[in-house]
């Protein structure tokens, strides 16, 4: 039997390219997080001091929304020709598919990340007055944080009727503590009045808690039939 | 059921009724606020039914998790009594001590709290077999949102005279009841939104998540101000005792009430699912063909009793 690893990488390689291919979860991320912060700027018109105040809210309920749309292709993509009843049965153990899948929606929330904020640095005339460099963690793992509840609860929420509806409804009461760390911590980073370490290690803390918890338990949510 | 069931009511509405009478004419008047804080005999009481709901809901979620794998259900009994011990025991370390009393908490509740993880846990097992841990799931989470709703309604109705406004964002205390009360809010319409067998693994583990979530929660508002006073009880929080009398015959008369209503909620989803099962038997028995076969080979509907 293959490694855990090779398992993993074989499957992410897949599931990149795959995307490379069709770019349909990406191209939507995209619009759909670009209209986002249209409509953000239509909404909110603020003068530069006060868009440092708003700014890390708006960053993240805008990444928020975009990666729900990233993470109900994640398992979609796997119900077509059955390929999800072939993983079942396969000997491969189900935390490689789920870190697998995990990793490949970091890598695609990541890069809308990377696309996105310079638009939002354009349209709010940001200028960073704390640690710039701190943002870099918490970005990862805000992102993470996102996505690993996400991807479970995407896997969760194929068995339920009108699954599409169902993944942010169970994922973002689950993803506050995350979403209140992210947005305290970009906004103190931004203003640079208060120290932000206190925000990544809660960040920190969730990650490890829900990654564990997680792992723990994607084999009873894939098996449950 | 069909016996104790009335007397058990009426002895309910009896108590609930010598409780209100103690809430609203035997408590004295609060010096500061007046009439008003009298709707502490409903906000309270309804906080600690809703959490102590949630939390035997927990516990039969792991249960019902744990339960088919004895391997698993022996690692999460172990873990269960390791933190009864190491929960009951670390409190009264000096310097644990002193930093659960500059939070206001005292250890002696600290270590109480610890103690009903095994003692809920295996309580719950004792008496609920099965599926029916399952059943007891569903009755604690519906039970308990609404409770929880009602410290929700009564917590803005007495902010605002007292404190000037409807909600204190970011408080720790409010914050956290309001997550908490989402969280069970999604577990419900998970399970009312998927219908098949796996309905229950789904919802338990939703249920655990929940769990892992709340100290989370209420660690991320950790630097935020309070509005919210020190908790009544194993806090920091002073009361009249003749007021504190009168609100733990409140909290003893809505306990009643809950277990009243969790009880015939329990027997209802059972009945429900008997008649499922009684269903799904009866189409099976349907004359024609193999099905006769397979039903008299009793065929095991029970649901997610794996």
């Amino acid at each position: 039997m293959k490694s855990f690893w090779s398992i993993t990488m074989a499957t992410l390689a897949k599931d990149i390219r795959l995307e490379w291919r069709s770019k349909d979860a990406l191209n939507a991320m995209l619009f759909f997080s670009l209209l986002v912060v249209v409509i953000f700027v239509f909404s909110f018109d603020p003068l530069a001091e006060e868009s440092r105040h708003i700014v890390g809210g708006l960053v993240w309920v805008a990444f928020l929304f975009a990666a729900v749309v990233a993470l109900n292709q994640t398992w979609a993509r796997e119900l077509r020709n059955q390929v999800l009843d072939a993983y079942r049965v396969s000997p491969a153990p189900a935390t490689a598919l789920f870190v697998a899948k995990v990793l490949g929606n970091f890598i695609f929330v990541s890069l809308l990340e990377a696309l996105m904020t310079p638009l939002f640095v354009i349209f709010y005339n940001l200028r960073v007055l704390g640690p710039a460099w701190q943002l870099l963690p918490v970005a990862l793992l805000g992102t993470w944080a996102l996505v690993v509840n996400g991807t479970f609860f995407a896997a969760m929420s194929l068995r339920t009727r009108s699954r599409e509806l169902m993944l942010p409804l169970l994922l973002f009461p689950i993803s506050i503590p995350a979403v209140l760390g992210m947005v305290a911590a970009t906004t103190s980073i931004l203003t640079g009045d208060n120290p932000a370490h206190f925000y990544i290690v809660l960040l920190l803390t969730y990650d490890v808690v829900f990654t564990t918890a997680c792992v723990g338990l994607f084999d009873t949510v894939l098996q449950a039939e | 059921m069909k016996k104790a069931f009335p007397i058990l009511a009426v002895l309910t509405a009896l108590f609930l009724a010598y409780a209100f009478y103690q809430a609203m004419f035997v408590a004295p008047t609060d010096a500061l606020q007046g009439d008003v804080y009298r709707i502490i005999y409903y906000h309270v009481p309804s906080a600690w039914t809703a959490f102590l709901l949630f939390f035997l809901n927990f516990m039969a979620s792991v249960q019902y998790l744990a339960s088919p794998k004895p391997s698993t259900a022996r690692a999460v009994k172990w873990t269960v009594i390791a933190v009864g011990v190491i929960g009951a025991i670390v409190p009264f370390v000096p310097q644990v001590q002193q930093w659960l009393l500059t939070i206001g908490m005292y250890p002696s509740s600290a270590a109480t709290t610890a103690l009903m993880f095994p003692a809920c846990y295996f309580l719950v097992g004792k008496l609920f077999r099965g599926p029916s841990v399952d059943v007891l799931a569903v009755t604690t989470a519906e039970v308990g949102v609404v409770f929880c709703t009602i410290v929700l309604i009564t917590g803005p109705i007495w902010a605002r005279p007292v404190w000037g406004i409807w909600w204190a964002p970011g408080d720790i205390r409010l914050t956290s009841t309001l997550v908490l009360w989402l969280i069970y809010v999604s577990y419900l319409v998970l399970r009312r939104f998927s219908d098949s067998a796996q309905t229950q693994k789904l919802a338990a583990v939703l249920a655990v998540f929940g769990a892992l979530d709340v100290p989370l929660v209420y660690f991320s508002i950790w630097f935020f101000r309070t509005q919210h006073p020190q908790p009544v009880i194993g806090g920091g929080g002073s009361m009249d005792p003749r007021m504190l009398h009168v609100l733990l015959i409140n909290w003893m008369a809505f306990l009643c009430f809950a277990f009243l209503v969790c009880w015939s909620r329990f027997q209802l989803e059972k009945m429900r699912r008997e008649v499922e099962e009684a269903e799904a038997m009866e189409s099976l028995m349907e004359p024609g063909g193999s099905s006769a076969q397979i039903s008299k080979a009793k065929v095991p509907l029970g649901r997610g009793s794996q």
